[in-house]
């Protein structure tokens, strides 16, 4: 032991000095001078002040002179490039967020009507849930998030997409692989570990699936025309490095055994969350908010400084999902540090995305995009600083092996995550299919159900587990005590799921509405038309 | 370019730092904790039931890792034993510790537990055994015959339990999963890891 402990000691010193030194570095070579005019990357020339939001009724048409035409133009055209591969895992995933939900409200239900549906083995409750699991996490999540960073490619880069097949043939790929694996789950075959569900053998489409749809990426990045690059490319392109790598160090087979594979498994599960859909979902919203409103981000610096800060402290939380576990102190003293840590690039987000908001609330009120987002965004704040404080010992032990963690894993993967790419969509899908939102009435009903679904849902599993846990942490209590005062809050997380699965359902028939050009032909579609003169406001 | 490249490389790196530190030292540690010797490796038997438990996600509601008294003392009161170590692990491939306590830890449910009836019965409808229980039945890891054989195990289920007409018998896969369940007893004593008082702050 004495070795790893000096080792440890030595490391941390080197580490310390090598961080020092980059400080040194980055300051002497100027590296933080990117300001004002690197926020402004994202808009055309004389663009700021126009707002841009085609999921809005009256979204008024950019058009500011000549200069900014040929932009509009070359991005309209940039916009349309990724049309088929961007489609392609876009409606792969609003399918399977409804397959997903459906998987998870079956779950939910089981929990307090253990006879629903008990007589078949694959709908066993210990199938169905890490069903819902994979198939919103991998389907949904992961594939929406893939879909829009394509399209933002060529915005970002503003240059057409190169190599959008590659991607088309990804989402193929990606899509027999979660086809397999949720079949492989449901006949039984689960590699037995949460987050790595999926036979390790069918991860190889994954892999392959995840690799073509970044080769568009790499191959258009060599067009950009663009000088500097925007931050939420540099949170695309660091995703794009960290999942492949850990994907493949995961799925191993065999070379993790006994308690080190514990370690393996909170190591993958919490960075599929931090360096994987939090880069996407963050990045989206550092592009989605100043874009719809019109205004760069209030400081690129401390953008730049979250995205290296995040990198840094996302990546070594794991560990705090076992903690009081067979695992050794250092170790998940190490992760609670860093848990703790990420406050600091969760509050330069917080900065930017709220501080770009201040003055423009109002806007919440006609835009659905902006809602979403921001919401969105404003999740990640909560459930960030929230996890912070759950990975701390004295608050751990009650929340541990408790419905508190399920509740605070929802508020992040839907109320953060899911909310950004549902705003993402509606920005998105007008400007690939030429084709306006049908119905404002159904993208307020998808709101209210999801917002009123995961409000219930979150505060019911909080409340509920933190009672669970304060019943589990005291010996003297029968453990079925802890048992029987959940049901309540179970009865109502179901309702909360039912909610969000209704707007879901309501969200993919509003998208198959686009998607097929149904529903009433808009006059006047607010896709890049320089048509100020009709609109004389 | 160069940018992109530096990007990409320097996220790169920051994981490959996270890996030595959450993966690779951890597992140089965790390799060289020492098996204890009350700990026998599972049959084969055993390992077809650990499969059944795997693929019906009895991890998703039951832990497998009892905690330290002096991070919370329940566990010792409740009877799931002594604080597990790594070297408790050393035969589980994949480990199956658990995130959840939906219902009691089951690291030592063996020693608890050790009757067959009860197991079977208990998988067969957990309410004929616990009344307020939330855990699924699993009938369909067990059949009803008219007349069973000498080679069937017979599970005496209550009649108000029982579906369909007949006797219930377990399948090989039902008699498979309760005994990797008996297996799971870790009653013998274990030299706790060394940082372990650390962790209790």
């Amino acid at each position: 032991m004495t070795p790893t402990i000096t080792f440890l000691l030595i490391l941390t010193f080197i580490v310390s000095v090598g961080g020092l030194l980059v400080l040194v570095w980055s300051i002497a070579t100027d590296q933080f001078r990117h300001g004002k005019r690197a926020a402004r990357t994202i808009f055309a020339p004389g663009e700021v002040g126009q707002e841009e939001d085609p999921a809005h009724e009256d979204s008024p048409v950019e058009a500011t002179g000549a200069p900014a035409e040929a932009e509009f133009e070359a991005r309209r055209i940039a916009d349309t490039s990724s049309r088929t591969p961007v489609l392609a895992w876009l409606a792969s995933a609003v399918a399977w967020l409804a397959i997903g939900s459906i998987y998870g409200l079956i779950a939910s239900l089981k929990m307090h009507l253990p006879e629903f549906l008990a007589d078949d083995a694959v709908l066993t409750f210990g199938r169905v849930r890490p069903m819902h699991l994979n198939a919103v996490a991998y389907g949904w999540a992961s594939m929406a998030g893939v879909g829009i960073a394509i399209w933002l490619v060529p915005r970002l880069f503003k240059t057409p997409l190169v190599g959008g097949r590659f991607a088309t043939a990804g989402a193929i790929t990606w899509n027999i692989g979660m086809v397999l694996g949720l079949a492989a789950i449901g006949a039984g075959f689960s590699d037995g570990e949460e987050w790595l569900e999926f036979p390790w053998q069918l991860d190889l489409f994954f892999v392959i699936g995840g690799a073509l749809a970044a080769a568009p990426l790499l191959l258009t990045v060599r067009n950009r025309t663009v000088e500097h690059l925007y931050v939420t490319s540099w949170y695309l392109m660091a995703a794009l490095v960290w999942f492949p790598v850990l994907f493949l160090i995961a799925n191993i087979p065999n070379i993790f055994p006994g308690a080190s594979g514990a370690t393996v498994n909170w190591w993958f599960a919490h960075n599929v969350l931090g360096l994987w859909v939090t880069p996407i979902g963050v990045g989206i919203a550092y592009y989605l908010i100043p874009k719809i409103l019109g205004k760069p981000i209030i400081s690129y610096q401390l953008s730049l400084l979250g995205f290296w800060a995040l990198a840094l402290f996302y990546s070594q939380v794991g560990i705090h999902h076992l903690i009081g576990g067979p695992v050794p102190g250092w170790l998940v003293t190490l992760s609670i540090v860093h848990s703790v840590m990420m406050a600091v690039p969760v509050i330069t987000v917080a900065i930017n995305h709220h501080g770009t908001m201040m003055g423009s609330f109002g806007k919440l009120k006609t835009s659905p995009t902006l809602r979403f987002v921001w919401i969105g965004s404003l999740m990640y704040t909560v459930a960030s600083l929230q996890g912070s404080i759950e990975a701390l010992r004295s608050v751990n032990v009650i929340t541990h092996f408790t419905h508190y963690t399920v509740g605070h894993a929802h508020l992040g993967l839907y109320g953060f995550l899911s909310f950004i790419l549902f705003g993402a969509i509606y920005f998105a899908m007008p400007r690939l299919m030429a084709w306006e939102w049908p119905s404002r009435r159904l993208i307020s009903l998808h709101f209210w159900l999801a917002s009123g679904g995961i409000l219930v849902y979150v505060v019911a599993l909080s409340v509920g587990g933190w009672l669970q846990g304060l019943a589990l942490i005291d010996g003297s209590v029968p453990f079925m005590d802890s048992v029987r005062l959940t049901i309540p809050y179970l009865e109502a997380r179901s309702i909360g799921g039912a909610m969000m699965t209704a707007g879901h359902i309501v969200f993919a028939a509003h998208f198959l509405m686009v998607l097929l050009r149904r529903g009433q032909r808009r006059e006047r579609p607010t896709l890049f038309r320089s048509v100020a003169s009709e609109v004389a406001s | 370019m160069k940018k992109t490249v530096a990007i990409m490389a320097g996220a790169a790196l920051i994981l490959l730092f996270a890996t030595v530190m959450l993966v690779f030292l951890p597992y140089v540690q965790l390799d060289s904790e020492p098996v204890p010797e009350g700990l026998e490796p599972y049959t084969a038997q055993e390992l077809r039931g650990r499969q059944s438990y795997i693929a019906n996600g009895c991890l998703y509601c039951h832990s497998q890792q009892p905690r330290d008294p002096g991070f919370s003392d329940a566990d010792r009161m409740r009877g799931w034993g002594r604080a597990s170590v790594p070297g408790d692990y050393a035969y589980d491939e994949p480990q199956l510790m658990g995130t959840m306590r939906t219902g009691p830890d089951l690291f030592n449910i063996g020693a608890r537990q050790p009757s067959v009836a009860w197991q079977l019965l208990h998988l067969y409808d957990p309410r004929a055994v616990v009344p307020d229980s939330i855990m699924p039945p699993y009938r369909f890891l067990f059949e009803v015959v008219d007349e069973p054989l000498p080679e069937h195990t017979v599970v005496n289920v209550p009649p108000e339990f029982r579906q369909g007409h007949g006797v219930v018998v377990a399948t090989q896969q039902a008699l498979d999963l309760v005994a990797y369940l008996l297996a799971l007893d870790h009653t013998y004593p274990a030299d706790v890891l060394p940082e372990a008082e650390e962790a209790q702050e």
